[in-house]
């Protein structure tokens, strides 16, 4: 018999105390912070909420559908997926340059050992301008621009290219500095230029995923859109924040439906495209 | 293009700083149209080597001087500008996965080629003749328009090597230009590289770990042992204590098998989707 196993089988995994412990640490910081939130889901279930629910929900039914009010929710919808679209390809012309620019990977000085002194600092600066870009949320910065281009759609366009700009920004430098630089550092130590290795080396490597979150984001800013649109940005959220203030509970059911179908398209233009790419 | 190492110690920049370094006050002059071999156990520092030359690893002592001028003196244009005429190929390929063949090899031009016309080559190839071209001396030209991905690890390998045909170099650096190829192709790929090199006036360093296909194709051998040269021969003089003295207590790597087993180049992962 193999003396090692002659030894009686690990009553229990040695690693379990630990996670134990994790586990009850995590709980008891998490107290706090449902009682900071005054998190009392048991509300919802009592009786008189529940028929208050109930009754809201049942107004949804049934969807209006009457042709007048189908093709204003066309229009709309038509414009709110114009909002996003024209936001983000406006987002995409502020972040583009920004993620060249800040990228590590494509940084000519870091290619020997440390990045200059220079580089380094504007790589940082950019960095804190996409942070202070993405932390103003998009509903502020639309209300800003209410009172400075009036009521309407340019509102919206405009707080969508700001923030997005600085989400995309972001996420895209990370997806760059996350995938295998090999490609692109040959190239660069073979003499060519940034902009030369992000075409040849780092932009094959990352399309795909670039891509699909672009296309992610995009649905993103249909959504937040009609938050926009709430404020007075224009498209669908501003006919459903009148439809809610008129208690047209159908009307709001078909504008929902619309949006599933917006996110549902997105998703597969999404899918699409990655296969294209991949 | 002229090298001269004087008296260079380097290490590369992820190693601890108290480990030894990988290059020892190493001195070596490579004439320009030279065609030298670079031998030794693994780990003798052949990597690092080609790097140094290849302005890609800045020295930590000793100079490096290429055609009579000091590249790490250089300002940093100049620096790029000079690497634009040295063409350095690391072992493992360096392939953009989604990237049809002909595209990969036309990145050798980068440096030649402006930004707009490197542009306007991925929408139309800027030269499809001469990528066929080099890309026939290693018998893959029914490959042009296939993607890198659907090639095998030795395919790859050619691709990577086709590409210094096409490089505006006179210093082709090549690490391990071997390691993925079997014995026939293997001595196909070297001899094109050095009748090029040679057709040229290109000087060729190659780091190798098959010891009789650099005797047999090099003019010039150097035995490399923990990070200092150990010899510096003709091929004619090198004799057998040379090399068993070079590769003592790595026998087995003089015996003909590489260490590393032809490595296959790892397939292109799946595309990792973050929640963001």
């Amino acid at each position: 018999m193999n003396p090692a196993t002659a030894l009686p089988p690990p009553a229990r995994d040695p690693a379990w105390p630990g996670r134990l412990g994790w586990l009850i640490f995590g709980l008891v910081l998490l107290w706090p912070l449902l009682q900071a939130t005054e998190f009392r889901p048991w509300t919802l279930f009592e009786p008189d909420s529940l028929k208050v629910s109930g009754r809201f929900i049942a107004s949804f039914w049934p969807p209006a559908h009457d042709g007048e009010f189908l093709a204003l929710v066309a229009r709309e919808s038509w414009r709110t997926v114009a909002i996003a679209t024209a936001g983000i390809t406006l987002a995409l012309l502020l972040a583009i340059p920004l993620t060249l620019a800040s990228t590590r990977v494509l940084s000519i000085s870091a290619l020997s050992g440390r990045m200059a002194r220079g580089p380094f600092w504007l790589r940082q600066a950019l960095r804190w301008l996409l942070i202070a870009l993405r932390s103003v949320p998009e509903l502020v910065w639309a209300l800003v621009f209410v009172r400075v281009v009036g009521l309407g759609p340019t509102a919206g366009v405009l707080a969508i290219a700001l923030t997005y700009g600085g989400m995309l920004g972001k996420v895209y430098a990370e997806i760059l500095e996350s995938g295998d630089a090999q490609a692109t550092e040959a190239l660069m130590r073979n003499g060519s230029g940034r902009l030369q290795a992000f075409f040849y080396g780092l932009l094959p490597q990352n399309a795909a995923e670039l891509t699909s979150y672009t296309v992610y984001r995009w649905e993103c800013a249909i959504r937040s859109s009609v938050v926009l649109g709430f404020v007075g940005a224009g498209g669908l959220g501003q006919q459903m924040d009148n439809s809610m203030k008129m208690f047209a509970g159908g009307e709001v059911l078909t504008m929902l439906a619309v949006f599933m179908l917006l996110v549902a398209l997105a998703d597969h233009v999404s899918s699409a495209l990655r296969r294209a790419l991949g | 293009m002229k090298i001269e190492l004087h008296d260079i110690a380097a290490r590369h920049p992820a190693a601890r700083s108290r480990s030894a370094a990988a290059l020892r006050a190493l001195s070596l002059t490579v004439e320009p149209g030279e065609q030298v071999a670079v031998i030794g156990p693994s780990g003798a520092g052949k990597t690092t080597l080609l790097q140094v030359m290849g302005c890609a690893l800045p020295t930590s002592s000793g100079r490096l001087v290429l055609d009579g001028r000091e590249p790490w003196a250089m300002p940093r244009a100049a620096l790029q500008a000079l690497r634009g005429r040295l063409f350095l190929a690391p072992q493992v390929p360096p392939l953009p996965p989604r990237q049809r063949v002909v595209t990969a090899v036309l990145a050798a031009r980068l440096p030649a080629l402006g930004l707009w016309r490197s542009l306007r080559s991925l929408f139309y190839p800027d030269d499809i003749p001469a990528a066929h071209a080099a890309l026939d001396r290693f018998d893959l030209a029914d490959k042009l328009f296939d993607r890198v991905d659907r090639l095998s690890g030795g395919e790859r390998q050619r691709v990577g090597l086709a590409r210094a045909l096409l490089a505006p170099a006179q210093l082709w650096l090549v690490d391990e230009p071997l390691s993925a190829l079997d014995p026939s192709r293997a001595q196909q790929a070297i001899a094109t590289l050095c009748d090029e090199a040679r057709g040229r006036g290109v000087t060729l360093v190659a780091t190798l770990h098959q010891v009789d296909v650099a005797l047999a194709r090099f003019p010039r051998i150097v035995g490399l042992r923990d990070g200092a040269v150990a010899f510096d021969l003709s091929a004619a003089q090198v004799t057998r204590e040379h090399l068993a003295r070079l590769y003592a207590q790595h026998e087995h790597e003089l015996a003909g098998a590489p260490v590393a087993t032809p490595e296959e180049t790892p397939a292109p992962q799946p595309v990792v989707m973050h929640c963001r």
